[in-house]
């Protein structure tokens, strides 16, 4: 995208009054979707976004710059307007000459999806639509989507690294409403992976279009969710959302510098029950939040973040990792060129325990067993988490029962992480999230194998 | 007045028209500065513009869309022909189609003043770091500031379309907003967040925002977990506009065209509480989401959605003006980046009578909510379930009580709606744009984690 020499020029114009550090992010970005909806294929969009980020560090301060002008004299008016944003004190000038990374790049997708025809991507979206509606007359509206985007990028810094990487992701999704005599009800079905056009010699499309219909179908005959604390049971895969709210954000590096975290201070210290390992890894080849960079130009790497209940480490971006003198996790990602890096997750997930997944249903008296799960959202200054259950059920002496309708659960992260006290042996990844924080959306993946919480509060309407 | 760069080039590519198409381009831009700060340190300071281009095109009752987000020629060059060729593969539908002007005229709002260009970056540091320092120094059980944050957008954007549309707007506005970080005496850790938006910086109201979100997290020190049961639930405005607006997306006629919401076929009937009148008015010179075009050009005007608890009609783009055989209300909604659908831009409700403190002292058995959480995955505007993370202060005996965290609150919209007790006369203005007062609901379920 970028000749070495321009890049090398541009670092040197932003290094120019001062910077203690200057990086070039430059992205060109493709997308492209198409849209299954009320009985048609409604819309297909192209889009394509290219452009350069360019960030100045000063002490404390970051210096921030973006343009869609990838020009030299572009380049360079972002360049001094980050070193300008920075307030360099006018030190002394300094040249920058960045070398080749020897960072392996991600595999590259096998089919790539400009090489598929818009009508095979299309296909799909039929396809999925008509298994759907086939479940019933109950299915009154199906939407459907297919959606890929290729991501080139080129992280370059004042630190000499260059590196680049291809990013190609790949995602479908089924929407259907069932319409009874107790309303309206949804069911959704999603897949997405860091592929191609492969990512469908794996999915079955119409599969996922009746499994969307089901859910929607069982639900109209949904009962009021409990209101109260009760044992939670979390199906394999949809556990991910929990970490993810209850402790994942709580330990990214930023928000613990700036004690807006009840995980700060806590290092080497139990704080999740012993049954509980938790990874954040950004090498798992093909899952939503994979890479082979981060957008800082650093490897994505396989990080413990709790062993055994024993809190190991915090996740790391450049900036934290520099003023800790350590090395970074490979976790500062960022949206777009539009957007500064900060401490994000990649792959979340807690390794497999040894309950039979049977035994843990069986052994819970009443409560909730969660099948699939929504969004979530945290504070993490104070813990306070929700996530929302979008298929879920009554366990009533040790067995699963009736349907529940939607709804949030709320726990604090640091009291529920304690109170896991079954893990089941059958682990398995969830479906792709995106993950917002300060206003930037990344894709993040998560898994886990089933799980019981003994007590979480599920926001109903029963009594 | 010269012609804008964004007209000059949507012009140029409706140009581009083939026999038998209709062809629809947004373009424009955007300069934001953001000011981070922590610790009384300059943590980030962003200055950038960016630019969009959204092409749309409609054959034969087809729809294609591309867009790019640059105005360099040799990408946007390729824009109409993607549109094109992405048409060729939609099915075909009567309802697909451009607006077409309907001869209202737009409203000309006030471009508002050039004090946000013309304020020194130095300025705008000073801002942020002075909330920064008055949130902290608002009360001494204030351990710090999660991030202070100023920022503003000058946008621009030009519509134009086959069909005859050709409009140009722009607006500014710029925030400040804080997070404070309170010490609870049990060794735990209680928020509060504030914002404030105006058309300039010297407009922004520092003592106000740092007071407002100090007081959030203060009032909640000491927060227990919640009793389950159904107190009477009482919204600050800031809370009846995040209730409204879910209830306002319902109405969205896409939503009715594609039978995704309980309010289809409602419309005459009762569906809320008499005391609720609400509307969506984009052309309230006051609100700083007025707007003179929608997102296809046609004039922004005022839309009322209930009054005296009776649904009016629905929010529409001439899409799902078409497929319910009515006329567009100049409510689409669109990125460049995206085709517009139909939604609210500044709701605004009626005032009623009474205000929050006469609400309280009126009240046994309450909740005053503090914090909503969890909106994005505890909603479904289809079957109506809403179910959110809520801390807040219990009323009792039209007193203020004890703080509670960790709760849920529970139940169905259109239920909610018609259990609407009262609307205040409070009209408070909010950031957001919209117009809102007091509400107070019963009938929500309260959920937590202490046993009644």
């Amino acid at each position: 995208m970028l000749d070495h020499e321009l890049i090398n020029r541009t670092l040197s114009t932003a290094m120019s009054t001062g910077g203690e550090f200057a990086e070039v992010f430059v992205e060109d970005k493709r997308s492209s979707s198409a849209v299954f909806d009320d009985g048609r294929v409604e819309e297909l969009t192209s889009g394509r976004d290219r452009g350069a980020g360019i960030r100045v560090v000063v002490g404390d301060t970051t210096g921030f710059a973006h343009t869609a002008d990838l020009t030299e004299a572009g380049l360079r008016s972002a360049a001094e307007a980050a070193a300008a944003a920075a307030r360099g004190g006018g030190g002394g000038a300094k040249t920058v000459a960045v070398s080749k990374s020897d960072v392996a790049r991600g595999e590259p997708a096998r089919i790539p999806p400009e090489d598929v025809a818009k009508a095979t991507k299309v296909g799909l979206l039929t396809l999925a639509n008509e298994a759907a509606r086939s479940e019933g007359a109950a299915i009154s509206q199906v939407s459907a989507r297919y959606g890929d985007s290729r991501r080139r990028i080129i992280v370059a810094n004042s630190d000499g690294l260059l590196a680049e990487d291809d990013q190609v992701r790949t995602l479908f999704s089924v929407s259907c409403v069932a319409a009874g005599d107790t309303g309206l009800q949804t069911g959704r079905e999603s897949t997405g992976r860091t592929v191609g056009f492969e990512l469908f010699d794996e999915t079955d499309v119409e599969d996922m279009g009746r499994r969307a219909a089901q859910r929607a179908i069982t639900k109209l005959a949904a009962r009021p969710a409990p209101s109260g604390a009760i044992p939670v049971v979390v199906g394999p895969g949809g556990g991910g959302v929990l970490f993810h709210e209850a402790c994942g954000h709580g330990l990214e590096a930023d928000l613990i510098a700036k004690g807006a975290s009840v995980f700060a201070n806590r290092i080497g210290e139990e704080v999740a029950s012993p049954l509980v390992t938790l990874i954040d890894d950004g090498t798992m080849a093909g899952e939503w939040g994979h890479f082979a960079i981060d957008d800082e130009g650093r490897p994505a790497s396989h990080n413990v973040l709790i062993q055994d209940g024993v809190l190991t480490d915090y996740m790391w971006d450049h900036l934290r990792s520099r003023k800790e003198g350590r090395p970074s996790s490979g976790n500062g990602r960022r949206q777009s060129y539009q957007h500064l890096p900060m401490v994000r997750m990649t792959n979340t997930y807690i390794t497999a325990g040894q309950d039979d997944p049977a035994e843990i249903i069986a052994g819970t008296d009443n409560g909730v067993y969660v099948a699939q799960l929504g969004g979530g959202q945290v504070n993490t200054a104070t813990g306070d988490f929700v996530f929302g259950m979008t298929e879920a059920y009554l366990i009533e002496n040790g067995e699963i029962t009736e349907p529940i309708r939607e709804g949030n659960l709320i726990g604090n992260g640091p009291e529920v992480l304690t109170r896991i006290d079954m893990l089941g042996d059958d682990f398995t990844m969830g479906s792709p999230g995106m993950c917002g924080k300060d206003g930037q959306g990344v894709p993040v993946g998560d898994g886990t194998p089933t799980l019981r919480v003994t007590s979480l509060t599920v926001g109903g309407t029963a009594a | 007045m010269t012609v804008p760069e964004s007209t000059r080039l949507a012009r140029r590519l409706v140009g581009r028209a083939k026999l038998g198409e209709q062809i629809e381009v947004c373009a424009g831009s955007a300069v934001r500065t953001e000011v981070r700060v922590h610790g009384g340190e300059v943590e980030s300071l962003t200055v950038a513009e960016s630019r969009g281009v959204g092409v749309r095109l409609v054959i034969d009752g087809r729809e294609g869309f591309a867009h790019a987000g640059t105005f360099d020629a040799d990408v946007v060059s390729e824009l109409v022909a993607e549109a094109r060729d992405n048409a060729a593969f939609a099915e075909a539908d009567e309802r697909v189609g451009l607006a077409e002007p309907d001869g209202v005229d737009a409203v000309d709002l006030d471009p508002g003043d050039d004090r946000i260009a013309s304020t020194s970056v130095d300025e705008k540091l000073a801002l942020a770091l002075d909330l920064e320092r008055a949130t902290v120094g608002a009360d001494p059980r204030v351990r710090n500031v999660r991030t202070a944050v100023y920022a503003d957008t000058r946008a621009e954007s030009a519509i134009v379309s086959s069909l005859g549309i050709d409009g140009w707007d722009r607006g500014a506005s710029c925030s400040l907003s804080t997070s404070a970080l309170v010490n609870d005496p049990d060794g735990s850790t209680r928020t509060g967040g504030a914002v404030d938006a105006a058309g300039a910086p010297q407009d922004l109201d520092i003592e106000k925002v740092a007071r407002l979100a100090v007081e959030r997290g203060v009032q909640l020190i000491g927060a227990g977990p919640a009793t389950t049961g159904r107190p009477v639930v009482v919204l600050e405005p800031r809370f009846a506009a995040t209730v409204l607006g879910i209830v306002a997306g319902m109405l969205s006629g896409e939503r009715v065209v594609k039978g995704r919401t309980p309010f289809a076929n409602r419309v005459g009937e009762q569906v809320a509480a008499s005391a609720l009148s609400l509307a969506d008015d984009p052309i309230d010179p006051d609100s700083l989401s007025a707007s003179s075009f929608d997102g296809e050009g046609i004039a922004c005007r005022r839309v009322p959605l209930i009054t005296d608890g009776e649904l009016n009609g629905f929010l529409h783009d001439s899409r799902s003006a078409r497929g319910l055989g009515t006329a567009t209300t100049g409510s689409a909604l669109r990125g460049i980046r995206g085709t517009p659908s139909p939604g609210h831009r500044s709701l605004s409700v009626a005032p009623g009578d009474g205000d929050l403190e006469g609400f309280l002292s009126s009240i046994n058995d309450g909740l005053l909510v503090a914090s909503l959480q969890g909106l994005h995955s505890g909603v479904n505007a289809v079957s109506g379930d809403l179910s959110v993370g809520v801390e807040g202060i219990v009323i009792r005996d039209g007193e203020r009580a004890e703080p509670i965290r960790e709760g849920t609150l529970a139940g169905a919209i259109p239920r909610i709606l018609l259990d609407i007790v009262a609307v205040g006369a409070d009209l408070e203005r909010l950031p957001g744009g919209s117009l809102m007062s007091t509400l107070v609901l019963e009938g929500l379920t309260l959920g937590g984690g202490s046993a009644a």
